[in-house]
């Protein structure tokens, strides 16, 4: 095995094609990919790597991450935003372990990633060498696909294949574990893009009986009614779905994932499914004649008790992936296409008149809603601020145009239900995993996907402290990220299940927090706390006005509980109110 | 709770029995028998899969096995629907306990002896397993030394269309 000298300059090392390390041929797969932002952390077994990534920083963008699991949710969202694989970097053994969280979390959200990790020699595989964990059977379960690579020549090959991977199809996540010794080895290099996998079909067939089934029921419904999920963002098909909807006059209501496909403001925008969602859309459901299912998986938290899920209904159910069909919920007309595809063929041959009674029903509902939830926390007379009119201040100040980058708990469904999407694909959260301490490295991938972009971040306060050391990511690259912290002192989402569900025993979900304020002085960002309703509006008018990356601690009420909610067991139209 | 027999045609590559098997060790279900070989392409592997689990996973099962990138395609079978076979080999040792009963037991259950050596012999069956059970109960009395069984072998009775698809992998690489 022959080891790179380094004796080229940059300018003909990147028109010389011959004798080049694995480090450098896997650099150069990754400019081939149109990359130009990566995250991660560098150490040992990934060296190499890092030392070849030095010849091209005029092309590639590396942000340091302080953990690589800050790394690989930065990556996550740049990919959601900028709609190209997030690509990360890490080392063997514990920096490859500590990103199996954002893995878990992508395969679950159908995020596209390209994971490096650099690996012990190949002579070393399994001797329990330094920093070395079987990466491959540890990532298994959590990625799309998987490969280890030990030489040299399969690194070009292997690259396009883990993209073409990664981004065709359903999306996920792919982890490539490659061995310091293929780094250090020379081959000549040559890539080829991949476009086939014989084992595998990102885009099945349509079956075209089944379109008309579908369209038959579409055009037959009285009471139709339209679940919107992550696939119209991932397939790009916000017009489709919308000239689908204006054709057909059929309501349309979000999964979490699905929001901001299509806008609040629209008539016929009813507003979110699910646990914590609109009391319209989820007590209709189990009153529609025809739900379209598009691009959503029928998730427990949209479903509630599956044995009481539209059982009276029709179900169409458009999903690219076959084995998401009658997973969760058996389907009547199961279309095997994405989002797109599916709904430019049917705005063909659907059509649709108003349906004032219909559209009435979720109207009181809402009036319902907004008299029992909305008014109460969104326009709170309380003492101590609430966490939904944060969002309703944030919402309106930046006009529904920002991007929302959301933690998980309470801050999360406040951010889903109080927040009026205007613009396509501006939220991000994590959905399927709930990993706690997502929103602040979301937020910093979201900004780098999209530069010019507002985007504000919701955390509380404890997910915040679980990965707030990427706040010296947001000051080192000066980022303008908005940071806002709301601080019940609580884990709120558990202390509301313990004030429902477990008879207000509230077992270790008080925190004792830190002064969030100096900490976040400490990495020389910008630093607020506000607790007085008079001054919230002018708190976040200042932070949205910076233009520098801004923190403001929001301390908010403790006992408020995020209604409405579907009671786990409970069926979709039994929602409660209060 | 019943048994499936599952079919899956994949490429031969390092991994691929772990990541088919992680999508039945995630539901606690448990692998009866496994027998993976090559196919009649050259580089496709062929897995027969025998599991117990309630009706409606299966379908579910085999969707997600499909799924994996490497995967060709996967099919589930119930009883009726395959032949199959499993084989025995058992080794027995030569001793004055066998008294001319053994080759009554040989012709009865179909049976032949492999091999000879100087102080045992190899007998095999081929059958369904509840068969070479029964052979090996009954030569336990005369000192059975080793007992192996593979898993099922199965061929469904009507599934024609995988075999061209094969083939037109087969032209194709």
């Amino acid at each position: 095995m022959e080891v790179a000298t380094k004796t080229q300059n940059t300018d003909t090392m990147s028109k010389n094609t011959n004798h080049l390390s694995g480090a450098e041929i896997l650099v150069r797969s990754l400019v081939e990919e149109k990359v130009d932002s990566i995250f991660g952390y560098i150490g040992g077994a990934i060296m190499p790597v890092y030392d070849a990534l030095y010849d091209h920083q005029d092309e590639l963008q590396h942000y340091q991450a302080r953990h690589e699991q800050g790394a690989v949710h930065a990556a996550q969202a740049y990919a959601r935003i900028s709609k190209k694989p997030g690509v990360c970097f890490t080392t063997s053994g514990p920096g490859a372990t500590n990103v199996l969280t954002g893995l878990a979390d992508a395969y679950l959200d159908s995020t596209p990633l390209v994971i490096i990790t650099g690996q012990v020699a190949s002579g070393f595989l399994g001797s329990d060498a330094f920093q070395e964990t079987n990466m491959i059977g540890l990532s298994m379960p959590v990625t799309k696909w998987n490969f280890q690579i030990t030489k040299v020549e399969e690194i070009a090959e292997v690259m396009a294949k883990a993209f073409y991977i990664a981004r065709s199809g359903r999306p996920g996540p792919v982890l490539i574990d490659i061995t310091k010794d293929a780094q250090i080895a020379t081959a000549d290099y040559k890539y080829k893009k991949c476009d086939f996998i014989r084992s595998y079909q990102p885009m099945p067939e349509l079956d075209m009986s089944q379109l008309e089934a579908a369209a038959e029921l579409i055009n037959g419904a009285k009471k139709p009614l339209l679940l919107a999920g992550q696939g119209i963002l991932l397939s790009g098909a916000e017009k489709e779905l919308m000239e689908f909807v204006e054709k057909t006059k059929i309501p349309v209501a979000c999964t979490l994932l699905g929001l901001s496909c299509f806008p609040t403001d629209h008539p016929l925008y009813v507003g979110m499914l699910g646990m914590h969602g609109n009391y319209g859309p989820n007590i209709n459901t189990n009153e529609c004649d025809v739900l379209i299912a598009v691009g959503m998986r029928f998730d427990d938290r949209v479903t509630g008790d599956t044995a009481k899920y539209a059982k009276q209904a029709k179900i169409v159910h458009i999903d690219i992936d076959p084995s998401e069909h009658n997973k969760n919920i058996k389907v009547d007309v199961a279309l095997l296409a994405d989002a797109k595809q599916a709904l430019s063929l049917l705005n063909k041959v659907v059509r649709g008149a108003e349906k004032p009674q219909w559209m009435k029903s979720f109207k009181d509902f809402y009036q319902l809603e907004f008299d029992k939830v909305i008014k109460k926390q969104a326009y709170s007379k309380k003492e101590n601020i609430n966490m939904a009119e944060v969002v309703r201040t944030v919402s309106e100040q930046t006009n529904g145009e920002a991007i929302l980058c959301s933690d998980v708990g309470q801050n999360q469904m406040a951010s889903a239900r109080y927040y009026e999407f205007k613009r396509p694909n501006t939220q991000i959260t994590s959905g399927g995993l709930g990993t706690m301490g997502f929103g602040l490295p979301a937020a910093i991938g979201a900004q780098i996907g999209d530069k010019n972009a507002k985007v504000v971040s919701i955390s509380g306060d404890g997910g915040f402290q679980m990965t707030l050391q990427e706040l010296a990511m947001i000051r080192q690259y000066n980022l303008p990220v908005k940071i806002i912290v709301v601080n019940n002192s609580f884990l709120g989402m558990v202390r509301q299940w313990q004030d429902l569900f477990f008879d207000q025993r509230f077992s270790c979900t008080k925190l004792d927090n830190p002064d969030f304020v100096k900490i976040v002085d400490g990495y020389g960002i910008e630093a607020k706390r506000v607790s007085k309703r008079e001054n919230l509006d002018a708190a976040i008018k200042e932070m949205l006005d910076s233009p520098n990356a801004y923190f403001l601690e929001v301390v908010v009420e403790t006992e408020s509980n995020v209604l409405p909610m579907i009671v786990p067991g409970t069926s979709v139209s039994e929602m409660r109110l209060e | 709770m019943q048994e499936y027999t599952i079919t899956v045609f994949s490429e031969n590559n390092i991994g691929l029995l772990n990541e088919i098997t992680i999508v039945f060790s995630r539901r606690k279900i448990n692998i009866e028998s496994l027998t993976v070989s090559e196919s009649e392409v050259k580089g496709v592997s062929r897995y027969t899969i025998v599991a117990f689990m309630d009706e409606g996973k299966v379908e579910n099962i085999v969707l997600q096995i499909e799924k994996i990138i490497g995967v060709f395609k996967a099919i589930y079978f119930e009883a009726e629907e395959i032949v199959h076979q499993e084989v025995a080999l058992i080794k027995i040792a030569i001793s004055n306990k066998l008294n001319g009963n053994l080759e009554a037991l040989v012709r009865n259950h179909n049976a032949r002896i492999l091999t000879v050596g100087p102080d045992f012999l190899v007998i095999e069956r081929v059958g369904y397993k509840a068969g070479n059970q029964e052979l090996f109960q009954e030569l336990e009395p005369y000192g059975v030394l080793q007992f192996a069984r593979s898993g099922r072998v199965a061929i469904s009775t009507s599934q024609k269309d995988f075999t061209s698809y094969l083939k037109g992998l087969a032209e194709a690489s």
